[in-house]
């Protein structure tokens, strides 16, 4: 603190509290609407309480989702979203980690070739080759199965390069004293690289895992049965087309739902959250 | 730099970067060279005739007049969240980054919205905006304001705006902080010395200090407004009213799996494909060399 101005540090708190109202007020509507019965929620302007009817809401959608939209049951798709976040944030950790392991440890014809056709993914997320990736997974005959759904999704070039950049940071001396005991490369991969690599793996997991659980497009393409819906794709669902019509308060529970989980494993594990996100990005 | 200390092997280094190649081959260059093309191609629905048209079906996106319309909706709407969202965002940090009671409260309330899937964003501000129930709505008629967004192309637009908006608040927010934590303590108690007062010292010193993290932040949030906000169209306005939010990413869909134009949906992607080479291109090269005020 610079200088001492008591005015100013109360404007400072002021907007940080109203910015923060003002974030959370969405998720505290969907919160009070999600334990309201509809009728309540019909009733113009809706109550900022919650009600008692959430308990009723939660059971009814975890078991049978809603009644006009999408009836699939949403502990389905929680237990889907999970399979897929999860999927994809180990797959896309172990062929991201052995890569760049190799790019790092070996030198061999071709290296660079494949070095940049992983830079080139980048360049080319999935909604840009919407049609032809479907027609790819439709003709692998994996629509509708739990592969199709997180495979096309490993690939990951930010978590390459993130790996890459810490195993240069690695000393030389470590791997030439593993040489030198007589280990081989994967001997030096599983004894020294991997636990050094703990924390950047924890720090990947959190932004991969909600990438995962936040994905929507490509789930919407792949799945065409119930059984195979995602949260997000699922809430989406729920919603008939014209909002009269719609059961506010299931498909607010299930938004609910849909936010627990990510929102957990951010707040839980901040830490390597904010490390992860800052660090993918350089 | 290299490493010196290296393994020997003819086989391994390639059985270990062979999941990733294999997966980018099948899933993204085989796709991307699908797109291309398709995109020269004529296809009927049916798949059964197709035909050889060089460029026509890129002459007839440029031609088409709704193309050009979605263009200008994608310019505005990410000229709206980037300019909106990076402005309150540097608000609430270059304040969070001065508070010493309850800045770590803070800072985990504001960064959990990361967490909300963008449709999840969508269907909030959905239900809080809808024409019949919406409480904002009905705040909205309490002071005057008529807001139907079915009806209105512009309150559509604003809608997807707040929720794209809402969405990348706690990661603009991060990153603003964490520039501003980097920025060495001794130039603003000097400025202070000299006389010159928080604003000043704000406009004169920091914000030219952090003009590097606010370009990144640029580019990331123009990437953010074209592409990933097509769940947030998708779960809510659908594109309407009338194509006033038919962003490009949308239209790609719809034309391709709604309207089986094959070709047109291919060109819009090889258009999509050489803006994201060129937002990637421009990021990486400010990675290079920072951009200095």
């Amino acid at each position: 603190m610079v200088e001492r101005r008591p005015l100013l540090d109360v404007v400072r708190h002021v907007v940080l509290i109203g910015g923060i109202a003002l974030v959370m007020l969405p998720v505290y509507v969907a919160l009070v609407a999600s334990t309201l019965s509809l009728d309540q929620i019909m009733t113009v302007p809706m109550q900022l309480w919650p009600g008692s009817h959430g308990l009723d809401n939660y059971a009814a959608v975890l078991a049978h989702g809603s009644e006009r939209g999408s009836s699939a049951p949403v502990g389905r798709m929680m237990l889907n979203s999970l399979i897929m976040a999860l999927v994809i944030a180990c797959g896309k950790i172990s062929i991201s980690i052995i890569s760049a392991f190799a790019f790092v440890y070996f030198r061999f014809p071709f290296r660079r070739v494949f070095f940049w056709m992983i830079f080139v993914t980048l360049m080319l997320p999935v909604e840009v080759r919407i049609l032809p990736t479907y027609k790819v997974v439709a003709d692998l005959g994996l629509i509708d199965t739990y592969t199709g759904l997180t495979l096309p999704l490993i690939a990951s070039a930010t978590a390459t390069f993130l790996f890459r950049q810490f195993f240069l940071t690695i000393p030389d001396e470590m791997a030439e004293a593993a040489r030198i005991d007589g280990a081989g490369p994967m001997r030096f991969f599983r004894d020294v690289v991997l636990p050094l690599s703990r924390t950047n793996i924890a720090a990947l997991f959190v932004i991969m895992f909600i990438y995962g659980w936040n994905q929507y497009l490509w789930p919407l393409l792949v799945t065409t049965q119930e059984s195979m819906y995602t949260t997000v794709i699922g809430i989406k669902r729920m919603i008939p087309g014209g909002d009269a019509a719609a059961e506010w308060h299931l498909i607010m529970a299930t938004a609910v739902l849909a936010m627990l989980p990510p929102a957990l494993v951010i707040v839980l594990m901040q830490k390597w959250f904010v490390k992860g996100l800052v660090e993918t990005e350089k | 730099m290299e490493k010196r200390a290296l393994f020997r092997s003819r086989w391994l280094p390639y059985a270990l970067v062979l999941p990733q190649i294999l997966v980018s081959l099948v899933f993204f260059f085989w796709p991307a060279v699908q797109a291309l093309y398709w995109s020269v191609l004529l296809q009927d629905a049916f798949a059964a005739k197709t035909q050889f048209v060089w460029f026509d079906n890129f002459v007839s996106l440029f031609g088409d007049a709704t193309y050009f319309a979605s263009f200008k909706v994608t310019a505005l709407f990410s000229v709206l969240v980037a300019a909106i969202g990076l402005s309150v965002s540097l608000l609430f940090a270059v304040f969070a980054d001065r508070v010493v009671r309850g800045a770590t409260l803070y800072k985990t309330l504001l960064i959990w919205p990361y967490a909300v899937a963008p449709a999840v964003a969508g269907i909030l501000w959905l239900f809080l905006l809808s024409p019949a129930i919406g409480i904002a709505t009905y705040a909205l008629r309490s002071v005057g304001v008529d807001w139907n967004y079915y009806v209105n192309g512009d309150q559509a637009l604003m809608l997807i705006v707040i929720a794209a908006i809402w969405k990348q608040i706690s990661y603009n927010f991060l990153f603003f902080l964490a520039g501003l934590q980097a920025i060495p303590q001794s130039l603003v108690e000097a400025a202070a010395i000299d006389g010159a007062g928080p604003a000043r010292r704000f406009w004169t010193i920091v914000f030219p200090l952090l003009s590097p993290t606010a370009f990144f932040l640029l580019v990331v949030n123009v990437v953010y407004a074209f592409f990933d906000t097509f769940a947030i169209v998708d779960a809510t306005t659908q594109g309407g009213p009338a194509g006033a939010t038919q962003i490009l990413v949308f239209k790609v869909y719809e034309d391709g799996f709604k309207a089986f134009d094959l070709g047109g949906s291919a060109a819009q992607s090889v258009v999509l494909m050489v803006i994201v080479i060129a937002l990637t291109v421009v990021q990486f090269r400010w990675v290079e060399r920072k951009v200095q005020y």
